[in-house]
C-alpha cells in the first residue's frame, strides 16, 4: 500500500514533465500540471498518516519513508498544490510567454519531483544529488522571464548554491570516511547505519564534518550568513515558483540538518551540532529583522520573511527535545501555508499595480477589498500574531528553548520577533492606509485561479490556530522520539 | 584500516598525485588566460583519475577502474570541451578585473594550505594516523576547497566562477579517492553525471548572461541589492 503510494507519487510528477514535453499546448500543460499536482496531494496525506507505522524501506534500500520525511514531503505537496492552482491564473498574464509554457510547467512539475525525491532519500550521497538537482531545475525557473534581473537572479543562485552544497558534499565524504573506521571500508551510507556507527566515530572528525553539511545545505535552507542568494531568487522568479522555493524546497534542505542532527544527537557532539545551529537561527532572525524594517521591494521582504521562518525553524530543531522539535515540525507546514499566502498576494498586488516597489503602492484595500483582506490576514499570521498557526508553533519552540536552557536564544527571538511584527505590519500599513497620490485607476479584474488558493492557504492556517488535533500532537511525539533515540 | 597498511611505494605514488594537483590548483590560481585555466583544469582531472586507478590497483577495489575511465573521459575530456566551447563563444580570453593579482592570490592560496594542514594534522593526530598519506589527502582536500573559494571570490568572469567551481569538486573527489576508496559506485557515478548537468546548465545559464544582461562579468550583476 504505502510503496503504491510513493509510486503514485514519484510517477505523477515525472509523467506531468514528459506530457508537458510533448504536448506543449498552454491549456493542455496547465491542466496536466494541475492533476499532477492533486494527485501527489492526495498520496501524501495518507503517507504522512501511515509513515507512523514505517519506516518503509524499498529498492535495496536506497528509498526510504520515515516520519520526518513524510512530514516534508506533505509540506511539499500542499505547497505543489497551492502553488499549481495559483500558476494557472498566474501564468495567464505572462502573455509573451505563453510559447514557452510547457517548459515551465514541465520544469515545475520536474522542481517538484526533485524535492520529494530528496524527502524519500535513504542514503546520505544521494540526498546530495537530490538537492543538487533541486537547484538545477529551480535556476531555470527563477530566470524563467529571462529580464535581466531575473537572468542575474538565477546565476547568483546557482554560484552560490553550487559552491555551498560542495561543503555538504565535502561534509558527506568525511562522514563515510569517519564511518569507514567502524563499519569498514565498504558500506552503505544510509542514515540509520551512520547513526549506528556515530557512537564510536571520532569526535572531532564528526564536528568538523557536520559543521561542513550545516554550512553546505544551511546555504540551501537560506540561513544567515549563506542566505545571500535566497531574496534575489525568490523576489525575481514568478510568484508560484517563489511560493515553492520558500514552501517547499527550504523544508527539503532542513530535513538534512535534521538527520545530521540526530547523527550528531548519537556521536555525542549534540551540543556542538545544537549550539551552532541556534547561532545560524538567532543570526538569520536578526538579519531578517534588519531587512525586513528598511524594505522597498515587495516579494524582498516576503523573501527576508522566509529567512527569519527558517531561523524560527533552525531554532525549533537546535533546541530539540518534543517540544521543539513538535514546534519546528508545526512551523514548516504553517510557514509553507502562509508564505503561498504572502506570494500569490504579492504576485496579484505586483501586478495589478506593475510595481515591485512598496513605496508605489497605496489603497490596497480599497481597490480590492477580498484578496486584500486575505493578504492582510495572511501579513497578521506570517509575523505570528494569534489567532493562526505560526503563534502557537512559535509560543512551543520559545517554550522549548526555556526548558533546554538556551535563555539568551529565547530573549533574542522574542524581541526580534517583537521587530519584524512592528516593522513588516508598518510597510502593510503603508500600502493600505498610505495617502493617495494619483488619480485612482480603476481595479483590473483577478482572475479567480489567483485568489482561491489565497482562501484553502489561510482557512487551514486559522483552523491550526484554533485547534491542534491531539493526533497531530501525538505524530509530532512520535516523530521527536524517533529522532532522538537510536535506531533498532 | 586501509590507508595505514598501504605499502611505500603506493603511498609515495598517492603523495606524488595528490601534490601534484595541488600545484595544477596554483597554476590556475597565478593564471588570468582562460585557456590556462582551462589546460590546468583538464590535467589535473587526468592526474585524479590516475589516482584512482591507483587505488583501484594497490587497494584491491576494480570498480575504481571503471571510475578511473568515467572521471579521464568526462572531467578530462568532455568538461573541458564543454568549457572550450563556451570560450569559444563568448570571445573573453583573460580576467581583466581581478581583486587580487594572481601573485597575491598565490600567496593566499598558500596560506590556505597551511590552514588545511593544521586541520588535517589535528584531525590526523586524533585518529592516531599522523604521518601517513591521510593527512596529505586531507591537506589537498582542503586546500583546493579552499583555492576554489578564493577563486570564486576574486574573480569576474563567469567562466572563472565555474572553473572555481569545478576545482572546488575535483579536490573533494581527489580526496575521497585516497580516504573512502570503498564509497559506494553509485554514488560516485552519480556525482560524475551530476557535474555534467551542472556544466551543461552553466553552459546555457551563460548564453541568457549574454543575450539579457550583456556582460559575463559579475561585476555587471548589480541590479539587485538590499
Amino acid at each position: 500500500m504505502v510503496g503504491m503510494l510513493l509510486t503514485v507519487m514519484m510517477i505523477a510528477p515525472a509523467v506531468v514533465a514528459a506530457a508537458c514535453f510533448v504536448w506543449r499546448v498552454p491549456s493542455a500543460v496547465e491542466r496536466f500540471n494541475l492533476i499532477g499536482s492533486i494527485a501527489v496531494f492526495l498520496t501524501a496525506i495518507p503517507l504522512a498518516i501511515f509513515s507512523a507505522s514505517g519506516p518503509y524501506r524499498y529498492w535495496g534500500d536506497y528509498v526510504i519513508l520515515d516520519m520526518p520525511g513524510a512530514w516534508v514531503i506533505l509540506c511539499t505537496a500542499v505547497v505543489y498544490l497551492l502553488a499549481s492552482i495559483y500558476a494557472v491564473g498566474y501564468m495567464r498574464l505572462l502573455t509573451e510567454e505563453q510559447d514557452k509554457l510547457w517548459s515551465f510547467y514541465a520544469l515545475f512539475a520536474g522542481f517538484a519531483l526533485t524535492v520529494l525525491l530528496s524527502a524519500i532519500m535513504n542514503s546520505a550521497g544521494i540526498y546530495w544529488i537530490a538537492i543538487e538537482l533541486t537547484t538545477l531545475v529551480s535556476t531555470f525557473l527563477v530566470g524563467f522571464e529571462r529580464a535581466a534581473e531575473s537572468v542575474e537572479a538565477a546565476w547568483k543562485y546557482i554560484i552560490v548554491v553550487s559552491a555551498g552544497i560542495s561543503l555538504a558534499l565535502l561534509g558527506t565524504v568525511l562522514f563515510y570516511w569517519s564511518g569507514s573506521f567502524v563499519l569498514g571500508p565498504v558500506f552503505d551510507m544510509t542514515w540509520d547505519a551512520l547513526r549506528q556507527a556515530a557512537p564510536k566515530m571520532n569526535p572531532a572528525l564528526v564536528t568538523l564534518a557536520y559543521l561542513l553539511v550545516l554550512v553546505g545545505y544551511g546555504t540551501k535552507v537560506g540561513l544567515a550568513p549563506m542566505h545571500s542568494w535566497l531574496p534575489d531568487a525568490h523576489s525575481e522568479s514568478p510568484a508560484p515558483v517563489s511560493a515553492m522555493l520558500s514552501g517547499a524546497l527550504l523544508n527539503g534542505a532542513m530535513l538534512g540538518i535534521v538527520r545530521y542532527l540526530a547523527i550528531c544527537d548519537a556521536g555525542g557532539v549534540g551540543e556542538m551540532a545544537r549550539t551552532t545551529l541556534v547561532v545560524l537561527g538567532v543570526l538569520s532572525l536578526a538579519l531578517g529583522a534588519l531587512f525586513i524594517v528598511r524594505q522597498d521591494g515587495i516579494k524582498r521582504l516576503m523573501a527576508y520573511s522566509s529567512i527569519e521562518h527558517m531561523g524560527v525553524v533552525a531554532l525549533g530543531f537546535g533546541f530539540g527535545g518534543p517540544f521543539g522539535i513538535a514546534g519546528a515540525l508545526y512551523h514548516m507546514l504553517n510557514h509553507s501555508l502562509g508564505k503561498s499566502l504572502m506570494f500569490f498576494g504579492a504576485g496579484n498586488i505586483m501586478r495589478s499595480f506593475r510595481t515591485k516597489d512598496i513605496r508605489k503602492i497605496h489603497g490596497v484595500g480599497r481597490r480590492y477589498p477580498v484578496q486584500a483582506s486575505l493578504w492582510l490576514a495572511g501579513a497578521v499570521a506570517i509575523t505570528g500574531a494569534p489567532p493562526f498557526g505560526l503563534f502557537l508553533s512559535e509560543l512551543i519552540i520559545l517554550r522549548a528553548g526555556i526548558e533546554r536552557g538556551y535563555h539568551w536564544a529565547v530573549y533574542a527571538m522574542v524581541v526580534l520577533l517583537l521587530v519584524i511584527f512592528i516593522g513588516f505590519l508598518n510597510h502593510f500599513r503603508q500600502m493600505y492606509f498610505g495617502a493617495e497620490p494619483e488619480a485612482d485607476t480603476r481595479p483590473q479584474h483577478v482572475s479567480r485561479w489567483c485568489v482561491t488558493p489565497m482562501w484553502l492557504a489561510l482557512a487551514p492556517l486559522l483552523l491550526f490556530g484554533l485547534w491542534w488535533p491531539q493526533d497531530m500532537w501525538k505524530h509530532f511525539a512520535t516523530i521527536a522520539r524517533v529522532l532522538a533515540s537510536p535506531p533498532s | 584500516m586501509l590507508i595505514a597498511q598501504l605499502d611505500p611505494l603506493a603511498s609515495s605514488i598517492f603523495s606524488f598525485m595528490a601534490i601534484a594537483s595541488l600545484l595544477l590548483a596554483f597554476v590556475m590560481l597565478g593564471s588570468r588566460w582562460l585557456n590556462n585555466y582551462l589546460y590546468a583544469f583538464a590535467a589535473e582531472s587526468w592526474v585524479i583519475a590516475g589516482l584512482s586507478a591507483a587505488m583501484g590497483f594497490y587497494g584491491g577495489f576494480p570498480e575504481l577502474y571503471l571510475i578511473a575511465i568515467l572521471t579521464a573521459l568526462f572531467r578530462g575530456l568532455f568538461l573541458p570541451y564543454l568549457i572550450w566551447r563556451i570560450i569559444q563563444r563568448l570571445s573573453v580570453t583573460r580576467e581583466i578585473h581581478e581583486i587580487l593579482q594572481p601573485s597575491s592570490a598565490l600567496v593566499a592560496g598558500a596560506l590556505g594550505v597551511v590552514f588545511s594542514l593544521t586541520v588535517a594534522y589535528h584531525i590526523g593526530q586524533s585518529l592516531g594516523l599522523a604521518g601517513t598519506v591521510t593527512v596529505l589527502a586531507l591537506t589537498v582536500m582542503l586546500s583546493m576547497k579552499l583555492i576554489g573559494f578564493l577563486m570564486l571570490a576574486v574573480r569576474h568572469e563567469a567562466l572563472s566562477q565555474i572553473l572555481g567551481l569545478l576545482v572546488l569538486e575535483n579536490g573533494i573527489f581527489l580526496g575521497a579517492q585516497i580516504l573512502v576508496p570503498g564509497m559506494p559506485i553509485l554514488i560516485e557515478i552519480m556525482i560524475l553525471f551530476d557535474l555534467l548537468i551542472v556544466v551543461a546548465c552553466f553552459g546555457v545559464l551563460v548564453r541568457y548572461l549574454v543575450a539579457h544582461v550583456g556582460s559575463t562579468s559579475s561585476l555587471d550583476l548589480n541590479r539587485l541589492v538590499g
